[in-house]
């Protein structure tokens, strides 16, 4: 009985801007070790959804539990601040635009907030460098600065970068919609690696083929809602949807 | 009577000493007018309401009435409410200040220019806001305005000249020294510019390097 709770769940979530709505009433559980994709067409809210989960984007209502413990709690100011970023340290995460900082080098930028937040020495923190950047194959850029880098190159270093504080669940905002076709391979390896190590992903993508192989699950969003979700095989080849079925014939015409 | 720069030498110890407290008192403003402009900033953008105004006080003074008056105001003002500071401390403290809050206003916009994303992936990771402030935000912002806080810093080495006014024997006030024993002005006020120009290359040169360093991560 070591499993009762799900790994990850969010419950009635909604959220506002303004009048706007822009998730209305989602719900939903993932397990550890589930790899999801959310997928759906531009302003349905995937970004909103995702960012929710560690209140980067707080909700209007509703809640976010990792490991049955709240996420978005409400608390004054100081003990917010503590628990959330505590929190984080939980919860990696990848952006579109890579958000490398540009004034640190690659290993710099892996190991700052490890060494800030756990007090790891110099040693431990180039060895948690060489680690991180060799799993995602960028120990030859260690000592470079990010203005150096690949886009590709620079998205596995943010890569390295979120896992280097040992999280136990990974966020993925369109981790490769800013490279360049030819680069976005080597991003995709390295999130299909981790899959393999059985690493608890939300990923929300366009990348149709890529949610079909690696994720088990798909969400597919329109409007603030969670329209269908499910295998892929099932979402992809024989959604319920009509709304999944119009998205689906527009973005698997467009990826051929 | 034309110039007769032979009475020059004689004088050279008092003048050099003269440079060397001008470089002092430069050096000693330059760090606390960039420390305090970092400070200054980021109190402006994200301190409370309340902390806000005595500092917003603080820099309407300092930005809107002469220098000069305010180096009378540190030294000869505040022996009054018993704060007696020595004329080098008192001209450090003026000009730094002054200065800070020039290089607090360009670090502001710096800070605000810095991309959103850089924030949010400090904060992801788990950064406090402060941690994110002082390890991310700040140091790139403080990247972006070096060049015109060069520029800052070297009209600040330009009105150190105003701390003669306060009895520092810096550079300007030793060549009046030697002015009044030989009636010599033009002498010794060349000589006294000859050397602010050194300095002040000097202190581009260091600069210039600065900025290479700082390329190099671009
Ligand atoms: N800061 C904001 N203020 C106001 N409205 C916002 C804000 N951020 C997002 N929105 C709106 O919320 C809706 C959902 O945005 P979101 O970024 O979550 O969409 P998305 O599904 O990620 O789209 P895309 O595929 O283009 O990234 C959009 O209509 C957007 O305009
Ligand atoms: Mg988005």
């Amino acid at each position: 009985m070591s499993d009762a709770q799900p790994f990850v769940e969010i419950r009635h979530a909604r959220k506002n801007y303004g009048y706007i709505e822009v998730l209305k009433d989602i719900s939903l559980t993932v397990e550890r070790g589930q790899i999801v994709a959310i997928i759906g067409p531009s302003g349905s809210g995937k970004s909103t959804l995702l960012r929710a989960i560690n209140d980067l984007d707080p909700l209007t209502e509703g809640e976010v539990l990792l490991e049955g413990v709240q996420v978005n709690k409400t608390l004054p100011h100081r003990q917010y601040e503590k628990h959330i970023n505590e929190m984080r340290e939980h919860i990696g995460m990848v952006f579109q635009h890579f958000n490398l900082f540009p004034h640190l080098t690659v290993r710099e930028n892996v190991t700052m907030a490890p060494k800030l937040l756990k007090g790891i020495s110099k040693a431990e923190a180039d060895a948690l460098a060489e680690e991180q950047l060799a799993h995602v194959g960028l120990l030859d850029r260690i000592d470079y600065y990010p203005s150096r880098l690949s886009g590709g190159q620079k998205q596995r270093c943010a890569i390295a970068r979120a896992l280097a504080m040992k999280p136990k669940l990974m966020l993925f905002d369109e981790a490769t919609s800013a490279l360049d076709p030819e680069l976005v391979e080597e991003v995709n390896l390295v999130m299909k690696k981790l899959a393999e190590e059985h690493m608890t992903m939300i990923i929300v993508t366009h990348e149709m083929d890529f949610a079909a192989s690696v994720c088990d699950r798909v969400l597919f969003m329109d409007q603030g809602y969670v329209v269908e979700e499910g295998p892929p095989e099932v979402v992809f080849r024989n959604p319920k949807e009509a709304r999944t079925r119009e998205f689906l014939r527009k973005h698997l015409g467009d990826a051929t | 009577m034309g110039l007769d720069f032979s009475v020059v030498p004689g004088w050279m110890d008092t003048i050099l000493l003269g440079v060397v407290w001008t470089i002092a008192i430069t050096v000693s403003a330059a760090a606390l007018s960039f420390v305090g402009g970092i400070l200054l900033a980021v109190i402006a953008l994200y301190a409370p309401w309340i902390v806000r105004q005595p500092f917003r006080l603080f820099a309407w003074l300092f930005m809107g009435t002469p220098l000069l008056l305010q180096l009378f105001l540190i030294y000869f003002g505040l022996i009054q409410i018993g704060i007696d500071l020595p004329a080098f401390v008192a001209g450090v403290v003026g000009l730094g200040l002054h200065f800070a809050v020039y290089n607090s206003e360009l670090i502001q916009t710096a800070i605000i220019a810095v991309d959103t994303g850089q924030m949010e992936a400090a904060r992801t990771l788990g950064l406090s806001r402060t941690q994110a402030l002082r390890k991310v935000v700040v140091p790139q912002a403080v990247r972006d305005v070096i060049p015109p806080i060069g520029n800052n810093m070297i009209a600040l080495l330009k009105d150190s000249a105003l701390v003669s006014v306060i009895g520092v024997t810096e550079l300007t006030l030793s060549a009046q020294l030697a002015i009044g024993r030989t009636y010599r002005p033009f002498e010794f006020y060349l000589v006294a510019a000859v050397c602010y120009y050194v300095i002040n290359l000097g202190m581009e040169a260091v600069l210039r390097r600065i900025e290479r360093r700082i390329a190099l991560s671009r």
